[in-house]
């Protein structure tokens, strides 16, 4: 049988996505340009018996997912830049308290409200550093409507497998451009459910390491009673200050990201086998690049193109491991830098970086990488 | 035979965190009371809470327990409800907690009448972090933060609730102990979202700061103050001056959240 063909929009794929995973809560306030992923949630959830809530703001969206989760539901919420800034306290209490979630935030120009319609790839860093504190931090950049589909349900998966928010961040113009699309046939892709826990409710802790470093969850009203709270806690959930509990805890919740990242990273490499310059690019602007890419390898210039999937946790070994080899790393992007500077972080000087940086609200386009390809000595 | 609040009273929990002479341990009795009462299942009980003294509350009870972040405590507790609506939800936290940093969640909370209760121990202040002035401090009173008396304004909470659209406001005190868990027992019951102001004392930042000698001059101060709804319909502008009305203030009926939301469910299934 023939698969479902559609021409959709990068948000209207995102909440298909979303369905697909399983998810039956959404909670959301509006804000361009991400608003279309609440729209399609509130039409279609309560026709599977899922919930659809429009919150006072940004941060009680976010609160009101955190306390969705807990009842053992698969949960999203989506947004922009400044409502990002806004969900920053309560993603780090996502982080702390291990609460399975999905934030899907579309990057528009900023900061404060800057341009709310202007593409932009300027969260990237937010998406690590915004909240407070050492924390996981997962976070997938989809190039097409295709990929943010499937992003979406493996940022689900992630979610529930890791006990950990995760974040689904295309730019503005994967977010609204149209797209054919082929949708996956119900168990075509994999969908992962939390862990829920198979001790006795008396005997259940909500961060029992003996289980390993995810711990199962139980679900509220489910037979489980515990505690949840965003001090820094004991395996039973109740706070503590006990010095080396707090340090134990606070590296297992990093340790679940960085110990699994060969399972969470996602990067395309193309034409990079015997490449001289590489373009390390992401979202709309990797597809620039690899334009760019095509149109050198037709002038003999040996271009290759590095297409992050994921941006957090980042490829560094990868990255070192070809800047042994290469003459030069081009940079692009709709941000001051910010990829930049972490790709220069983690060469060890082995190569010049050269950087392409807009955020005049208008795309990359590939002249202006080939153009600075031909910079390179 | 005396009451058993252990069965309801998380093992190894207990000491509280509160202060001699404060007023929260009164309430958290109540709320036990109350839950006993109605006969809830702790099992599919959350109490949800946001940060400060009174927050420190749910920790303490033998139920599914959240104590989130500060001033989140409505819009967490929404969400658990939305997902789950068979469990009983109720909010326990304090006056700057609910109507500063969380007021925009607490109005909307009212507003869409969710079948919760919001239980908030109004001590005047801010009582973690020392004693600042909260949007509950009358003016004049001193706060850390108003050493030369508060020009603030403070909000009437039930007034507040009323306005925005809760279906049951109650008020009590912390001197009223035993009608504590009768307000909180009918707020429970209510269908809607249910508001139940307790004024309670903090004699460490705010007792001390403003001339009360004693927990038991701040008790009696409670007692002084605090004329029931009825007894109030007798008395005059000039002998309420200065008091404060108890009991249910406020209780109409009206479409309650996750019922409408479980109608739009059906429509939309209609629809497809």
């Amino acid at each position: 049988m023939a698969k479902k063909v559609a021409f959709l929009q990068g948000n209207e794929a995102a909440a298909q996505g979303a369905l697909y995973a399983g998810c039956k809560f959404f909670a959301g306030y509006p804000i361009t340009p991400s608003t279309e992923v609440a729209e399609v949630m509130s039409a279609e959830l309560p026709k599977i018996g899922g919930k659809f809530i429009q919150m006072e703001d940004e941060i009680g969206a976010m609160a009101a997912i955190l306390g969705a989760s807990l009842t053992g539901t698969k949960v999203l919420t989506s947004t922009s830049g400044p409502g990002l800034s806004l969900k920053q306290e309560l993603i780090g209490y996502g982080c702390i308290a291990e609460i399975p979630c999905v934030i899907f935030n579309v990057m528009r120009g900023g900061p404060s409200t800057g341009m709310p319609t202007g593409p932009s790839q300027s969260d990237v860093m937010c998406a690590k550093w915004g909240t407070h504190g050492d924390h996981p931090a997962i976070c997938l950049v989809p190039a097409s409507v295709q990929e943010t589909y499937e992003e979406m349900v493996r940022a689900f998966n992630l979610a529930e497998k890791y006990r950990t928010p995760v974040m689904v961040m295309p730019d503005e113009i994967v977010a609204h451009m149209r797209e054919r699309i082929v949708f996956p046939e119900q168990g075509e892709l994999e969908v992962i459910n939390r862990t829920a826990p198979t001790v006795p409710p008396e005997q259940y802790k909500p961060y029992d390491t003996s289980f390993g470093d995810v711990p199962p969850l139980a679900a509220y009203g489910s037979g489980y009673k515990y505690h949840v709270t965003g001090l820094n806690k004991m395996q039973d959930g109740f706070p503590t200050t006990k010095a080396e509990i707090v340090q134990a805890e606070e590296e297992r919740q990093i340790r679940k990201v960085e110990a699994n990242k060969a399972d969470i990273m996602k990067w395309e490499e193309y034409l990079v086998d015997d490449a001289e310059i590489v373009v390390v690019a992401y979202g709309s602007t990797s597809r620039s690049a690899r334009f760019a890419v095509n149109e050198a390898r037709k002038n003999g210039v040996k271009a290759g193109l590095f297409r992050l999937q994921t941006f957090w946790p980042f490829p560094e070994e990868r990255l070192l491991e070809l800047s042994k080899k290469v003459k030069a790393f081009i940079t692009p992007e709709m941000n001051l830098g910010m990829c930049h500077g972490v790709v220069k972080g983690c060469i060890e000087g082995n190569a010049p970086v050269l950087g392409i940086f807009r955020v005049d609200g208008e795309p990359i386009n590939p002249g202006q990488i080939v153009d600075k390809m031909k910079e390179v000595k | 035979m005396a009451f058993d609040y252990d069965k309801y009273i998380r093992p190894g929990k207990l000491p509280h965190i509160w202060c001699p002479g404060c007023g929260h341990g009164i309430v958290m009795k109540g709320l036990i009371r109350a839950i006993d009462t109605v006969g809830l299942d702790t099992k599919n009980t959350a109490i949800v809470s946001g940060i400060g003294c009174a927050s420190r509350l749910p920790g303490y009870m033998d139920c599914c327990t959240l104590h989130t972040a500060h001033g989140r405590a409505a819009a967490f507790a929404t969400g658990v409800k939305m997902a789950k609506p068979e469990m009983d939800v109720i909010l326990v936290g304090g006056d700057g907690d609910g109507t500063a940093i969380g007021g925009n969640h607490f109005i909307h909370a009212c507003r869409r009448n969710i079948n919760m209760t919001y239980i908030i121990l109004n001590n005047k202040i801010y009582g973690m972090t020392g004693g600042q002035f909260s949007p509950a401090t009358p003016t004049g009173a001193k706060a850390s933060t108003t050493p030369y008396g508060n020009p603030d304004p403070a909000f009437d909470i039930a007034k507040l609730a009323i306005g925005a659209g809760a279906t049951f406001v109650a008020r009590g005190t912390s001197f009223h102990a035993n009608q504590i868990d009768k307000l909180i027992a009918e707020a429970i019951q209510h269908k809607g979202f249910s508001v139940v102001e307790i004024l309670d004392d903090c004699p460490t930042t705010y007792g001390r700061r403003n001339k009360f000698k004693s927990v038991v001059e701040m008790m009696n101060h409670l007692k002084d103050i605090a004329v029931p709804v009825k007894a109030a319909e007798k008395m005059s502008p000039e002998q309420l001056e200065g008091k404060i009305l108890t009991g249910v203030l406020f209780k109409e009926e009206r479409p309650e959240y996750t019922s409408e939301y479980a109608k739009v469910i059906e429509r939309a299934k209609a629809a497809k």
